[in-house]
């Protein structure tokens, strides 16, 4: 099982008739149980990008092939709840199929008891999101979009609910595919990361991370982001000599 | 406790004008009430106020289905926007009574012409409201139940539906209205009963009581379906949102 995305561009048109170009070539593939992170600046193309490998917009040259019915679970930037059905609602109509017991380990490892009937209109942005990533992970998907799950969550959350991720994501072999603009979150949580540029976005470099993410401890994250870190300031004094 | 000192404000006055004006020209509030009663005792009543609640009923429902969907589907297809949009322009604004006597002239007086000149008043009004609730409908919602391929019917039962709840709503709640005065006419002009029919053998008689007696048992029936069946399920349709402090 594969997913295959080999986007040659896209263009987009503005009101002014002028026509602007959001994709450059992007080519990667992402094997079941593998992590892959996006990592770019802001409004680089990340979410044209996704949109198009979910298969939500098709005016692209290039293909994108995810394999034939695989099930997609997906978590938005914005929770996108339904506001008018609760918590648990909203996670069951994804996944009809759902077995109670299941429903509650998810709901308890996302800290979601209390909240089963509240309205998402009563939660908070942090819970909204653990609600997102149940619903995305209630339906057992086989490939999982994450586009910023974390963003604007303060830190301590933030940390907790990566570690959720995390353990979901290990629990199934899963395509996982991350979208982020931090260095620690990709790190954390990723096994191949691609550094995207700005705006018409391209892959500038595709790194993989040997060790294996449940081995990884707080040495190796620092040493493996210092690493990165060195490597995009020598690209950057680089290109600034060229 | 307001409503019901509003109430009795408005009985008082009706009273004190009875008196100045006298009972041939307006009856005073026991008279009517007793005309009532007799129409009441002899079953006419009755008859006659559910012939009228039936036409309601049927042309109502009749103009809001299918109201609804042609909404819905102008509101999604372009192309059904702009090739119904003429007729909508035309239906909006052909007076009440014009459709009422050319479905007479067609149709024969008959049941079927009197509820569907009611329906076809009262289908644009639908069709508008029903529209712009469709255009209004969250595109994002709509791309999260397609990468979650949730079935056809369920996103639009779970999706789609609540969101339009409260334009059906207002829809059902304006043209229930429109309905009550429209089939009134309708009765009038065409129908041997019904409310309207005994207004209309009122005025020729110059019957005051008789034609008050009629129009606000009238009046009271539709206050009683308004508040029991159109704002309970109004509240029902908005009970997601978090309410107003």
């Amino acid at each position: 099982m594969q997913l295959e995305v080999d986007i040659t561009g896209k263009t987009f048109r503005s009101a002014a008739g002028e026509t602007h170009d959001v994709l450059a070539p992007v080519r990667f593939s992402l094997g079941a149980g593998e992590v892959g992170v996006l990592v770019g600046p802001s409004g680089c193309g990340k979410s044209t990008m996704l949109r198009i490998i979910l298969g939500l917009d098709h005016d692209f040259q290039g293909e994108v092939t995810r394999p034939p019915n695989a099930r997609i679970g997906m978590v938005f930037q914005e929770p996108r709840l339904l506001p008018w059905r609760s918590v648990e609602q909203n996670v069951r109509l994804v996944a009809p199929e759902i077995d109670d017991a299941k429903l509650a380990e998810l709901f308890r490892i996302l800290e979601l008891e209390a909240h089963r009937s509240h309205y998402p209109g009563e939660l908070s942005l942090g819970l909204a999101r653990r609600v997102a990533l149940a619903r995305a992970f209630a339906v057992e998907p086989d490939l999982l979009v994450l586009d910023e799950p974390l963003a604007s969550l303060d830190d301590a959350l933030a940390g907790r609910l990566r570690e959720e991720i995390a353990t979901l994501v290990a629990s199934r072999p899963v395509m996982t595919l991350l979208v982020t603009h931090s260095l620690d979150d990709a790190v954390r949580l990723g096994d191949r990361l691609f550094f995207l540029s700005p705006r018409p976005a391209r892959i500038l470099a595709e790194v993989p991370i040997a060790i294996p993410r449940d081995a990884r401890g707080e040495a190796e994250i620092a040493a493996i982001k210092a690493g990165l870190e060195r490597r995009t300031q020598s690209e950057r004094a680089g290109r600034d000599v060229s | 406790m307001l409503r019901l000192l509003s109430f009795a404000l408005f009985l008082a006055i009706w009273w004190i004008a009875a008196l100045f004006v006298g009972g041939a020209k307006l009856p005073s509030p026991p008279a009517v009430l007793q005309v009532m009663i007799g129409e009441a005792e002899s079953g006419a009543l009755f008859l006659h106020l559910g012939a009228t609640l039936a036409r309601v009923a049927l042309a109502f429902v009749l103009a809001m289905s299918l109201g609804s969907a042609i909404g819905y589907l102008m509101g999604r297809v372009k192309f059904a926007d702009r090739l119904g949009d003429p007729w909508l322009i035309l239906l909006l604004n052909l007076p009440a009574l014009v459709v009422i006597v050319l479905a007479y002239i067609w149709a024969g007086l008959t049941e079927a012409a009197a509820i569907a000149a009611i329906a076809i008043n009262k289908l644009p009004t639908a069709v508008v409201t029903l529209r712009e609730g469709t255009r209004a409908l969250d595109r994002s919602l709509d791309e999260m139940a397609t990468v979650f391929a949730m079935p056809r019917w369920r996103a639009f039962r779970h999706v789609v539906l609540p969101q339009l709840a409260p334009y059906i709503a207002a829809a059902a709640r304006s043209g229930l209205s429109l309905v009550w005065k429209i089939v009134l006419v309708a009765e009038l002009l065409g129908r041997p009963n019904g409310v309207g029919f005994e207004i209309g053998v009122a005025f020729q008689l110059f019957d005051t009581p008789r034609l008050l007696a009629y129009s606000l048992t009238f009046a009271a029936v539709v206050l009683v379906i308004e508040t029991l069946l159109v704002q309970p399920f109004e509240a029902r349709a908005t009970r997601w949102r978090p309410r107003a402090a």
